[in-house]
């Protein structure tokens, strides 16, 4: 039932399958469960075909924008420059911890998988920049890093086809923003984590200024599976009617479920059969209030948008929200939703990078106004104020950290908007605001003071 | 240039045709529209951070920053639309919601970019209902003062002196709206010969010169266009004057010679245009009762007659200042001519700070405005001990407003001294006419840069009591020679110099503009070529 628990009948399990199994971390186990012989071949493999493989599967990007990794390695020609491929393992976006399993239990398969793709896109260097906080899957990586390269399947020589490949291992250091592409690169580079103007894509100009691909730890991870058991047996997986999205998804559930943990799926799931059957819903005598069901960059869901939809990238966005990275975030009717949202704004407040300005300042005034609502101190106008600011962060800005705080207040709004209301200062005390007060320097509102202004 | 490729596109419905790759911002000045920006400035690297100049191009789906999106084939742009103007509208109000809002105490104010776009236009009032955020001030070194509280984190000065200083001093510290500009603990902006500019670059009222805090309101200022004297690059500048007095220099942009900036030590050294001990009453040497003589205050005519006089028949010596005109280095050198006389000039020397990141541009180790002008016009160089050798008895010194401060001269006998000065230095008891003359901020000429080009500045302010330009009296001095019929006009004084010598040959003020141009065998004074490997 979704690791640790003891897996679900209902599950399809593909990358978790050795979830909890420690003898697969070895070198020695993993060639046991099969591994590395997807790597051999594809090292006597034309990049050209591996990518079409990938492309023919349906594989899409697994954290979180969907992007198909077949076209986005087609995209690399072999132009005789220096390519390289970076893994994304910062896995920071709050509700996720699929990587982390995935390094912890199965440190070779994502080895195996980073070396097909740094071969598919014509490098020979590999990147693995892992959260700094994952101290553990840290050492698991570096562990099988090191076995791969002591047994001559990294390095100058690779599996004796004759062509380097090297990965190195990065640990970053606690910033939400370097899981951002172009962030993680500067990151790299030993510069401030700030995300890149595009153009130039990473394609064209990504680390060292050179052309990278980066992938996602649970995307490189599904390669070596689907070229040990071809494009068709990965297309299998998913809703019949919906060709676009292949394959099995890790889902991270946590929050208030009677199950949480990592939940592998085939794409089209039923969203309501996951939550209730698979999670165990909310809990005795509890009702699943709302569900950040990608991540908590995604518009929230109410309980009931989740019963009648499906887990893949459309199923998602038909029901108001997207499938980002799979981390499903469970609020049952206990939970004050302003709070909780609060919590989230106050966490893109801490971690914006400030490059932009509406990103640095509407974050963080955004924190403040929801802060002052949960301690009983907003006015309707506020609600004004905030899907004001929270269109002005959207879509203007270099990356979408901007974004992503304004999501969860504004669908939040939308869908909670009387937990809001119920928290508004009593109207007798609410004191008239001036619309038009510029030098309010330092001037909160005062609390309960002149109720004949009102 | 002609196998650049030109590019068709419109913005705010006027035709542009620009080359490739340029940005729509630069692409839209060519056309005469500002669009709104911070974080630009085409001195520096393009960051694209501050949002300001998002413009709505048709078939985007987003807008597009204008600072960091190339110009395409047909593309049209709106940059006053209601959706772009909105979204400007938004950063300007996130811009300000900590901002102190303290203009009226605020040195920036009435030059602020800030102010500027909020009046075009911003948000009437805020909707800020929480507390600001409060930082204090932080002496950065040198002449900088960063105002914590009214920065835009535009980082315009971490990118100037990342790429142009080349001495990564500043940084972007903390996140989110916790983010400052930080310095290097162990260093500041003291240390680097050109981190004065990161107060001209600063948009707003965050880093602010010392030399200038509260000293003067932008809107009461004069500002004339002009040259930096201070070293011979001839960095452009702007003189900026209240109530006829020198208060600030900053630099003006000329690709050609110094880019945006200015020195600390020639935007800081405009003082001595404002000393007190200057010279404003002609003064002749006449007898007292007794035998004995005076220097008499005179006028003009009489003055200049009596100089005239003097030169008459007599071998001259000029030491002539390399901060003098060309106009009035012409001049002298005729003087030379017409008397068969000689002329030399001495130069200060100080330590050179290249700024590494632009080419060509450095603060020279000669610290006068015209040296090579002196070159030019037949000066010969000589050390401050040698300046009166060969001098012999009847002989005429002309001192033109080298102050020698350092070794008054002991002038041989029977040697006649004018003094063609600003000033009035200790040992001018000597002296036979004393003709007072305005200096560079008082008048209007041309230097003559390292690179042999000519650069015009213009008058900032009046001189003092009688004095007049130089160039003015020596022309009316000829003319009691009966050579000419004197000038009018800095301009008029130019064109003779250009008749007269080779070097000048086609030049005029009006071919001259703002901007300068080579003398015709400017050649000679080319930068050495790079090092190689240096490219």
């Amino acid at each position: 039932m979704g690791y640790p628990h003891p897996p679900h009948p209902r599950e399809t399990r593909v990358l978790s399958t050795h979830f909890g199994d420690a003898a697969a971390r070895s070198l020695a186990g993993w060639r046991e469960r099969g591994g590395y012989v997807a790597l051999e071949r594809a090292l006597r493999t034309d990049p050209v075909q591996i990518q079409n493989v990938v492309k023919e599967s349906g594989l899409r990007g697994r954290g979180g924008a969907g992007f198909p990794t077949g076209v986005k390695w087609s995209f690399m020609k072999p132009d005789g420059k220096q390519h390289y491929l970076c893994c994304n393992a910062d896995e920071s976006e709050p509700g996720t911890f699929k990587d982390r399993e995935i390094m912890r239990w199965t440190p070779h398969a994502l080895v195996e998988g980073v070396a097909i793709g740094a071969h598919a896109i014509y490098a020979d260097t590999a990147y693995i920049y892992v959260r700094g906080e994952y101290t553990e899957p840290i050492a698991r990586l570096e562990a099988a890093v090191r076995e791969a390269y002591d047994a001559g399947i990294l390095g100058a020589n690779a599996m004796g086809s004759g062509r380097p490949m090297h990965v190195h291992v990065h640990r970053g250091a606690g910033a939400y923003i370097c899981g951002e592409e172009t962030a993680l690169m500067n990151s790299l580079e030993g510069r401030r984590g700030n995300p890149r103007i595009k153009p130039p894509f990473p394609a064209v100009s990504g680390l060292f200024a050179k052309p990278t691909t980066i992938n996602n730890v649970e995307t490189l991870a599904a390669v070596p599976h689907i070229l040990n058991h071809g494009a068709d047996w990965y297309k299998q997986f998913g809703r019949p009617d919906n060709p676009k999205s292949t394959g099995t998804k890790l889902f991270s559930v946590c929050g208030n479920v009677a199950r949480p943990g990592n939940y592998e799926v085939a794409m089209g799931f039923p969203f309501g059969e996951f939550l209730w059957e698979l999670c165990g819903g909310a809990g005795p005598g509890r009702e699943i209030k709302a569900v950040i069901p990608g991540g908590s960059s995604v518009p929230i869901l109410t309980g009931e948008e989740c019963r009648t939809a499906f887990m893949d990238y459309e199923g998602i966005v038909a029901a108001g929200s997207m499938l980002g990275s799979g981390g499903v975030i469970v609020f049952d009717d206990r939970q004050d939703m302003v709070r909780q949202i609060a919590r989230l704004a106050r966490f893109y407040a801490h971690e914006s990078c400030a490059q932009c300005s509406q990103c640095r300042e509407g974050t963080a005034w955004t924190t403040k106004i929801l802060e002052r609502i949960r301690d009983g101190d907003g006015t309707p106008e506020d609600f004004d104020t905030l899907l004001s600011i929270a269109d002005n962060m959207t879509g203007k800005t270099i990356c979408v950290l901007s974004d992503s705080c304004a999501t969860p207040v504004v669908s939040g709004l939308q869908k909670f908007r009387h937990e809001f209301e119920a928290k508004l200062r009593p109207s007798a005390n609410r004191v008239a605001m001036p619309g038009s007060f510029p030098g309010a320097s330092g001037m909160a509102a005062p609390k309960a003071a002149f109720p004949s202004a009102v | 240039m002609a196998d650049v490729k030109q590019v068709n596109l419109t913005i705010e419905g006027r035709p542009v045709t620009v080359p490739e790759g340029m940005s729509i911002l630069e692409a839209a000045k060519t056309a005469g529209i500002l669009i709104p920006h911070y974080c630009y400035h085409p001195g520096l690297p393009v960051a694209g951070v501050c949002r300001m100049c998002l413009v709505e191009v048709e078939k985007f789906p987003k807008l597009a920053p204008a600072c960091a999106t190339a110009v395409g084939e047909g593309q049209v742009v709106h940059v006053h639309s209601p959706k772009a103007l909105e979204a400007r509208k938004g950063v300007l109000e996130f811009l300000l919601i900590n901002h102190p809002l303290d203009c009226p105490i605020c040195d920036q104010a009435g030059e602020c970019e800030l102010q500027d776009y909020t009046f075009q236009e911003g948000r009437a009032d805020s909707r800020y209902r929480e507390p600001k955020r409060f930082n204090p001030m932080e002496d950065f070194g040198g002449d900088v003062l960063y105002v914590t509280n009214r920065c835009i984190l535009c980082t315009r000065c971490v990118r100037f002196m990342d790429k142009l200083a080349e001495t990564p001093v500043l940084n972007v510290s903390e996140r989110g709206d916790r983010a400052v500009i930080g310095i290097h603990p162990d260093q500041d902006l003291g240390l680097h010969a050109w981190s004065g500019n990161v107060i001209d670059l600063c948009p707003v009222g965050a880093l602010v010169s010392k030399d200038f805090l509260n000293k003067a309101r932008a809107w009461e200022l004069d500002r004339a266009a002009s040259v930096c004297p201070n070293c011979t690059q001839g960095c452009n500048s702007i003189l900026e004057t209240r109530e006829e007095t020198v208060v600030r220099m900053r630099p003006r942009g000329n690709e050609e010679v110094n880019q945006y900036y200015l020195c600390d030590y020639g935007r800081l050294n405009y003082r001595w245009l404002e000393r007190r001990d200057r010279a404003e009453i002609p003064y002749v040497r006449v007898a007292t009762a007794g035998g004995a003589t005076e220097l008499a205050p005179a006028d003009w005519d009489a003055a200049l007659r009596e100089t005239a006089a003097l030169l008459n028949g007599a071998r001259t010596r000029v030491l002539a200042s390399p901060m003098l005109s060309n106009e009035t280095l012409g001049l002298l050198a005729r003087l030379v001519a017409k008397t068969e006389g000689a002329g030399v000039y001495t130069v200060t020397i100080g330590p050179e700070a290249p700024l590494a990141g632009a080419p060509d541009l450095a603060l020279r180790a000669e610290r006068a405005a015209n040296v090579i002008g002196a070159e030019l016009l037949g000066f010969e160089r000589r050390d401050t001990a040698r300046v009166l050798d060969g001098l012999a008895a009847g002989d005429v010194l002309i001192v033109a407003d080298e102050a020698l401060a350092a070794a008054p001269p002991t002038l041989p006998s029977g040697v006649r001294l004018i003094l063609l000065t600003t000033a009035v230095p200790g040992w001018a008891a000597a002296a036979d006419v004393v003709l007072p003359i305005t200096n560079m901020a008082e008048e209007e000429g041309t230097f003559t840069n390292l690179r042999g080009r000519v650069q015009r500045y213009t008058q900032a302010k009046a001189g003092p009591g009688l004095a007049r330009p130089a160039w003015y009296v020596l022309g009316d001095l000829l003319a009691a020679m009966g050579e000419g019929e004197g000038y009018y006009a800095a301009a008029d004084a130019f064109a003779v110099l250009a008749e007269r010598h080779a070097s000048f040959a086609g030049l005029t003020y009006d071919a001259l503009g703002l901007r300068g141009r080579p003398v015709a065998d400017a050649e000679r004074f080319a930068a050495e070529p790079a090092l190689a490997g240096a490219a």
